[in-house]
């Protein structure tokens, strides 16, 4: 039996920094957001023959008086445009104006986001992500009501959710760097992934929960062994699934093309960091949870 | 007896299995059906073909949010205009023949189209946002006049007069001046396109002029009568789109220099107007036709949100994202039967026929595929073996206690229940959050993992059950390498 509990204080340390990190990396970076989240339009293209140079291509969108961010080629033959938001008078001009002197180019993609829509995506998501943390909250509450020793049914409810807060914040610090350095955009798709992870995340946890409730119910053990034991017990369940899960998003990752390829990313990440925290967070928590009230009933 | 219900029940899955199968991909079935229709002269039909209803992002097409100003509409009658607005925009959307268009009403005052396939997608676009707008508009009583006079900035006033000086060398008065910004000023009247029966264009059996005849509605008819009556002796100015409806200027375009204000003799009853004027055959026509598409009952402007995708992209979007599901399938399954062997053999039967199951879903119901909602399917499948893990490996651990095979099974599926339960919830509590959420590409993923979910807990409690059950009490049973 692997002692998982022995060794909390590096796990502690260890999710610590992590953690911390990712805090700080918010706060300095931020989140880069995707037009979905402000306003802007994206506008793909592929160039029959050959993609000229992106300093070619930006002389030529120089001509117009928009906004752009620098040119970014995808695959062989494509190029991603942003800029601010443009009419279809605008866009039309750009197109015409890309084609000229006979260079054979495809609309592959042109999306335009008002910064109506904007706003108003922006504030739904913040309530639907608080939506699905409060729920998950009320979940476990009830789940574990009737857990009542040797811990409160709510201590497994608050230690699901430090475990819910670190499976979420990691991959968050993770795209702001990615963002800062390499442009990466928080878009629907990502929000997507990260609340489906949180949905993950808690079923991790509440598999070993469940299992300590059952253990708890048949021996009488130390505390400590009943959640080292119900660890070891749900281990290869916890990997596995994470490993079937990782396998498909890897999947979507490497294969699945441009659009879900930072909603598997999130994915990845989340998963990584929700199968981490189900087996050397949780039951970690709770166990240090149980001495600070044993400790302090002896004293 | 047991043994018979077990035998029964594996049966259906069989079934079931077949049709699943089949329907998410006939093409097999067919092949067969047709050769046995061919060489033995067995009439079998063809399996049923239902297509699946790919979204916009992967076969290609336009999604625009558009937004009415209904801020000259009472309250009340919001709802109605917004949904006039769009039953004319579905009927010219049709005329260019763009199939099973989707126009919507979302919130109080959106709406929302979106348009599949490429043909002529960028014609009925440019329709939608050059949707004409009729309009008749009277000209500002004096004291309203008045007050625009005051309105107008007064470097706006001495530039014109230097202007004037400078072409014609005449000191213009000041009042001169405000005349002339004012005098064709209007305002809008109770009639607008809304109340606009048909046009059609006529030559004038005296003068043999070109016209454009103009047929209101029965509430159209009561209002035209009330505004000529009012204006009789004035011009009355006709727009469309914010414009004048013909060329008065005669340099062949319509600028904002054209003003078409016929000055009404009497009041019209009986409800037709006639356009008259120098305008070719060709251009009557033009005129006559875009009124006749339904002019808007409230006016829209440019979208406030769009989404182009060319078919190209659809199509590699689809490509890749399926590939990358069967990539990850394949990849389980090797994973599934090293790590478990012969259950984990039995979980990957299972989970080909959750696939099955989930396809055909998706056709019968049906669920409009999306690139997310391929994203959430191909998810599902990674979670779906969540619960036949979960009850394997609870298996195992009976087995290891040395209980018997039956037991061990039966041990094993009813403790590991709580937690697959527990688990799945969750993420349905989130899929469903997500999908009141309400931006399409979230509802797509939400819909599909929900639908995932609920079969995978079927596949894994009744499907990978039943497929054990049938190997206890068999020599299998016995060969303990395969089950551990």
């Amino acid at each position: 039996m692997i002692k998982f509990t022995k060794h909390r204080k590096i796990y502690f340390i260890f999710s610590g920094i992590l953690i911390l990190g990712s805090l700080a990396s918010l706060l300095v970076f931020g989140l880069k957001p995707g037009i979905s989240f402000t306003s802007g339009s994206i506008l793909e293209i592929e160039y029959k023959e050959s993609r000229p140079s992106n300093q070619e291509i930006s002389k030529i969108l120089d001509t117009f008086d928009v906004n752009f961010a620098l040119p970014q080629p995808v695959g062989e033959k494509g190029i991603i445009l942003r800029m601010e938001e443009i009419n279809k008078e605008t866009h039309q001009q750009i197109l015409e104006k890309l084609s000229e002197g006979g260079v054979e180019i495809k609309e592959r993609r042109f999306e335009s986001v008002g910064p109506t829509i904007g706003s108003e995506l922006k504030s739904k998501t913040k309530i639907v992500i608080a939506l699905a943390l409060l729920s998950m909250i009320i979940y476990i509450a009830l789940a574990f009501r009737r857990i009542q020793r040797p811990l409160r049914s709510w201590q497994y409810g608050i230690t699901s959710v430090i475990a819910l807060f670190h499976d979420i914040l990691i991959p968050l610090g993770v795209f702001s760097v990615l963002g800062k350095f390499y442009g990466i955009e928080i878009t629907i798709p990502v929000i997507t992934a990260l609340l489906a992870v949180l949905g993950y995340s808690i079923n991790n946890t509440v598999v070993v929960f469940d299992r300590i409730r059952e253990n708890l119910l048949r021996r009488g053990e130390v505390f400590e062994e009943t959640v080292d034991r119900s660890l070891n017990q749900t281990l290869s369940r916890q990997i596995n699934t994470s490993l079937t899960t990782l396998f498909v998003a890897g999947a979507i990752f490497f294969l699945g093309g441009e659009t879900l390829k930072y909603f598997a990313l999130a994915l990845i990440l989340g998963i990584v960091a929700g199968t981490y925290s189900s087996i050397f967070l949780a039951g970690s928590i709770l166990v240090t949870w149980y001495s600070l009230r044993y400790r302090k009933r002896r004293g | 007896m047991q043994k018979k219900r077990v035998h029964l029940v594996l049966l259906g899955i069989l079934i079931l299995a077949f049709l699943a199968g089949n329907l998410s991909y006939p093409k097999y079935f067919n092949q067969a059906a047709s050769f046995l229709r061919e060489k033995a002269h067995i009439n079998v039909p063809d399996f049923w073909d239902i297509p699946f209803k790919l979204g916009l992002d992967l076969q290609g097409g336009t999604d625009l949010i558009y937004e009415a100003d209904l801020s000259n509409i009472e309250i009340g009658e919001r709802s109605q205009k917004m949904e006039q607005l769009r039953d004319t925009i579905e009927r010219r959307v049709n005329i260019y023949g763009v199939t099973e268009p989707v126009i919507q009403i979302q919130g109080e005052n959106r709406l929302i189209v979106e348009l599949a396939g490429v043909k002529n997608i960028k014609e009925a676009v440019d329709m939608i946002g050059e949707t004409p707008y009729l309009e008749f508009r009277e000209i500002l009583s004096e004291e309203e006049r008045q007050k625009e006079k005051e309105n107008i900035p007064e470097e706006q006033i001495t530039a014109m007069i230097e202007l004037i000086k400078e072409q014609t060398g005449r000191d213009a008065t000041r009042e001169e001046v405000l005349e002339m910004f004012t005098f064709n000023l209007t305002k809008s009247t109770e009639l607008t396109g809304e109340y606009l029966k048909k046009a059609e264009v006529a030559i004038d059996p005296s003068t043999s002029e070109i016209q454009i005849k103009l047929k209101f509605d029965k509430e159209g008819s009561e209002l035209f009568e009330k505004v000529t009556e009012r204006n009789v002796g004035k011009p009355l100015a006709i727009f469309l789109d914010g414009m004048s409806i013909i060329d008065t200027d005669g340099d062949e375009k319509i600028t904002a220099n054209d003003f078409y204000a016929p000055v009404v003799q009497q009041k019209i009853s009986g409800g037709e107007a006639v356009i008259t004027g120098e305008m070719s055959m060709e251009k009557a026509r033009k005129i006559a036709q875009r009124l006749n598409s339904g002019a808007l009952p409230v006016k829209i402007g440019e979208p406030i949100s769009q989404k182009i995708v060319g078919p190209t992209l659809g199509k590699i979007s689809l490509e890749k994202s399926l590939f990358a599901g069967v990539c990850g399938f394949l990849v389980i399954i090797v994973f599934l039967i090293i790590f478990y062997r012969f259950p984990g053999f039995l979980a990957s039967l299972s989970l080909g026929i959750y696939i099955a199951l989930i396809l055909s879903l998706f056709k019968l119901i049906p669920v409009t595929l999306t690139l997310a909602g391929i994203g959430g399917f191909i998810l599902s499948i990674g979670m779906a073996v969540d619960a036949n893990i979960l009850i394997f490996s609870r298996m195992r651990e009976e087995l290891k206690e040395e209980k018997s095979f039956i037991v061990a099974l039966e041990d094993g599926f009813r403790r590991s229940w709580p937690s697959i339960r527990d688990g799945n919830i969750t993420t349905l509590i989130v899929a469903l959050i997500l999908f009141w959420f309400g931006t399409s590409f979230i509802k797509g993923f939400a819909l599909t993992l929900s639908i995932g979910i609920l079969v995978s807990m079927f596949s894994a409690i009744f499907i990978t059950r039943n497929f054990l059950r049938a190997f206890a009490g068999t020599k299998l049973e016995n060969i303990k390498w395969i089950w551990r």
